[in-house]
């Protein structure tokens, strides 16, 4: 691969300028094109015998974790290894934050052993936002609270791009637990830029308030609460994790009830295109907001999501890294 | 003490419908005589050009002590009000022990006595250890002289307490002062509730969150005829409650916060903890709401809450934050702007600093009457002022506002005849 450098529509080069991904927010179109032509060529190391290349010899990442996680973290660990780097995986419970140290502190003691890359997920909506300014490894959010998942949404573009011709003037249906969800935000964010349609659905007390602001401080998505109307035409379904606590917290009555009025189940589906493609950003709870037979039907890319999150997150160590070697 | 001559300044004072380019004489810390001949020994300070108005009185402020004196001590706090004209500051009872019984009183008044530079009256707790379980000794505590009862910081909860407590507090004549927010309805808020809590996926609190609370003690208020002072208002939905509860007759009062009448929600975007307060900074529509309460008298008051804190109270995640705006030295300087655009008459913002405050008080502050206790500020409407929090007196660097720009400034406050702060 020929450096860091990728060719927007525009013609112009466009070099990679984020010292820390917090989100895909500020990112440009041409910035994720450049992170998805990455993604190719860490797609292409992935496909060779020997999965594993030298980029990040050398580097030491930090996996951070302040919240439970098997995909990510081990998705995260093994791109990091794929590119040679060294990596330490750090949960909250082993390290000094029970003992009552600040966030920052913790991250300029990991930067002190040797991080040059730190992923961070934290239960805290934009913790990575107040430590940013005080770290001068790269940060990488593995997600933050309600707030962002920004590797989730790119793989989740890069899984769309790979089925369909153009995600511009796509119609993606979000569908469940859109206020508790950070995967919901970063692709409501992401998706927007690239000019696919988003619709959200889910019943009113799981969506975000203030959706139809008028002074757009948000992009523009439909909203519904009727799941035949979201899912009428669509080209996309992504189906989100329904916690358990929601039940115990008043949102909802039940799990009975939320999947007769909210499961993509195959009777739903048959509303999209033809050609629809399912997805999640996983763990499912199958037969909740996923019916077992589409979750393994010929439709769901879930598995090949986790597949495409490794290239993803190998092409952001890559880009953050600095590293022209491949 | 010599005689002092304030001179030349434009001289208000709304609890006399006072406004005059005209001298003010300081004589043994009172306020000798305004015009006329003045004597030709004394101390004189040129206000020609300045406002000279009675010192300000803030009924909500913090000063942590006894208990947090990382945040704040009574020392400090009260330098930081003179800073900001305030020669009457009442402390809240959210200390450490909690201010709810005689000792607690008593070791603040001294610590005051010895230490502030203004005038600090405490307010005693309603409930036992701010628990919201048993009533707090009020009436041994009103007989040391604190000036009001609040949890602040805690709803009182349960609507029977707060009926007992309102019951209770009649013989001593003094309010109830209520930090009014339902805490299953703002539960794990952190911010105001709308598209800006969307967008940073931050767990947002409702305006009915507080109007739910300022609705039911009103109601607890008319029931037993207990004066109800309401805190820190912030939606217009409160606003029109408290409205319409004034014209029944209801004894309510109630205070807005400088923050509350000039920021909106939008200061947190980026994370902003300096912008994180309770209640939380709301929208345009609550602030215009807020401003027209102060236009028609629905709003009696502006008090600070302020609320100092240390750096790592702040320095922190947005949800692990402390809540809180350091506000005693930024108060008038941001509350000019109100008067600057238009939105509010000087004398009226002068009167709800001052008279309207004495009034809800029931003492003799507040007013440049010859005779009365020479407490008073001067203000340059025009000077221009970088905020630099480092240099507040104020322990609490904590504001949104470091770094910007205010028109007009406090130049110098007076206290009972002393200057205990000159610019």
């Amino acid at each position: 691969m020929s450096g860091k450098e990728t060719v927007s529509q525009a013609g112009e080069s466009v070099a990679w300028r984020h010292h820390h991904v917090l989100d895909v927010d500020d990112f440009s179109t041409a910035e994720i094109e450049l992170v998805m032509q990455t993604a190719d060529a860490m797609k292409d190391v992935l496909s060779r015998p020997i999965r594993k290349v030298p980029a990040l010899r050398g580097k030491t990442v930090f996996t951070v974790f302040y919240e439970a996680s098997t995909r990510t973290r081990g998705s995260f660990e093994a791109a990091a290894k794929n590119l040679s780097a060294d990596v330490v995986n750090i949960t909250a419970q082993s390290s000094s934050v029970t003992k009552g140290e600040s966030l920052i502190d913790t991250l300029n003691t990991l930067e002190a052993i040797g991080a040059d890359i730190i992923v961070m997920r934290h239960p805290l909506s934009g913790a990575h936002y107040c430590a940013a300014p005080y770290v001068k490894a790269n940060l990488l959010n593995a997600g933050d609270g309600w707030h962002a998942h920004p590797t989730q949404a790119l793989l989740d573009l890069y899984t769309m791009r790979r089925h369909k011709m153009s995600v511009n003037g796509l119609k993606v249906a979000i569908v469940g637990d859109i206020k508790h969800s950070r995967v919901a935000h970063s692709n409501i964010w992401c998706l927007s830029k690239m000019g696919a349609k988003v619709t959200l659905c889910a019943p009113p007390t799981l969506l975000p308030a203030g959706m139809d602001d008028p002074q757009g401080r948000f992009p523009d998505v439909n909203v519904t609460t009727d799941i035949n109307a979201a899912l009428q035409d669509a080209d996309v379904v992504m189906c989100l994790r329904l916690q358990k606590e929601r039940m115990q917290s008043g949102l909802l009555p039940g799990l009975r009830e939320f999947t007769s009025g909210y499961q993509l189940n195959k009777e739903r589906l048959a509303l999209a295109k033809p050609d629809a493609i399912v997805m999640h950003p996983g763990p499912v709870n199958e037969d909740v907001e996923l019916a077992g037979d589409v979750l393994h039907g010929p439709r769901s890319m879930v598995n090949e999501q986790v597949a495409n999150g490794v290239a993803v997150r190998m092409a952001l160590l890559y880009l953050l890294s600095g590293s022209k070697e491949l | 003490m010599n005689d002092l001559i304030i001179k030349g300044g434009r001289v208000i004072d709304p609890s006399q419908n006072l406004d005059d380019i005209t001298d003010v004489l300081i004589s043994a810390g009172r306020v000798e005589s305004i015009g006329g001949n003045m004597p030709s020994e004394a101390e004189v300070i040129d206000a020609r050009g300045k406002v000279v108005c009675p010192g300000f009185i803030d009924l909500h402020c913090h000063l942590r002590q006894p208990g947090y004196e990382q945040k704040e001590t009574i020392a400090t706090g009260a330098r930081a009000a003179a800073r900001g004209g305030f020669t009457t500051v009442c402390c809240m009872p959210n200390t450490s022990p909690a201010m709810d019984n005689l000792a607690i009183v008593e070791y603040v008044k001294t610590i005051a006595e010895k230490e502030a530079v203004v005038r600090v009256l405490p307010v005693g707790c309603i409930t036992r250890g701010r628990n919201g379980g048993e009533l707090a000794d009020m009436q041994e505590v009103a007989g040391a002289g604190v000036v009001g009862f609040s949890d602040d910081g805690s709803y009182v909860n349960d609507p029977r307490l707060m009926r007992r407590a309102m019951e209770y507090s009649l013989p001593t004549g003094l309010p109830i002062i209520q930090h009014c927010e339902d805490p299953s309805l703002s539960a794990d808020g952190v911010m105001n509730d709308g598209i800006i809590a969307t967008r940073l996926g931050l767990c947002g609190v409702p305006n009915a969150a507080e109007e739910v609370a300022v609705a039911r003690d009103i109601i607890l208020a008319e029931l037993t005829g207990a004066r109800l002072h309401i805190a820190h208002v912030s939606t217009a939905g409160s606003v029109e409650l408290i409205r319409q509860a004034k014209k029944r007759g209801v004894k309510v009062t109630c205070e807005a916060t400088p923050h509350h009448l000039t920021m909106t929600e939008e200061r947190v975007l980026g994370y902003n903890t300096n912008a994180k307060v309770n209640p939380p900074l709301r929208t345009r529509n609550d602030v215009d709401a807020l401003i027209e309460g102060l236009k028609d008298g629905t709003i009696d008051i502006i008090a600070t809450d302020h609320a100092p804190h240390t750096l790592n109270d702040k320095l922190c995640e947005f949800g692990n934050a402390a809540s809180g705006i350091s506000g005693l030295e930024t108060a008038l300087g941001s509350l000019l702007a109100l008067v600057h655009s238009g939105k509010l008459e000087l004398s009226l913002l002068i009167a709800k600093l001052t008279a309207e405050p004495a009034k809800i008080l029931g003492k003799p502050f507040g007013m440049l009457a010859v005779g009365a206790a020479a407490d008073i500020t001067i203000i340059d409407m025009d000077a221009e002022w970088v905020v630099y929090a480092g240099k507040f007196a104020s322990m609490g660097k904590n504001t949104p506002l470091d770094g910007e720009k205010l028109k007009g400034m406090v130049i110098a406050t007076i206290f009972g005849g002393k200057i205990v702060y000159q610019e």
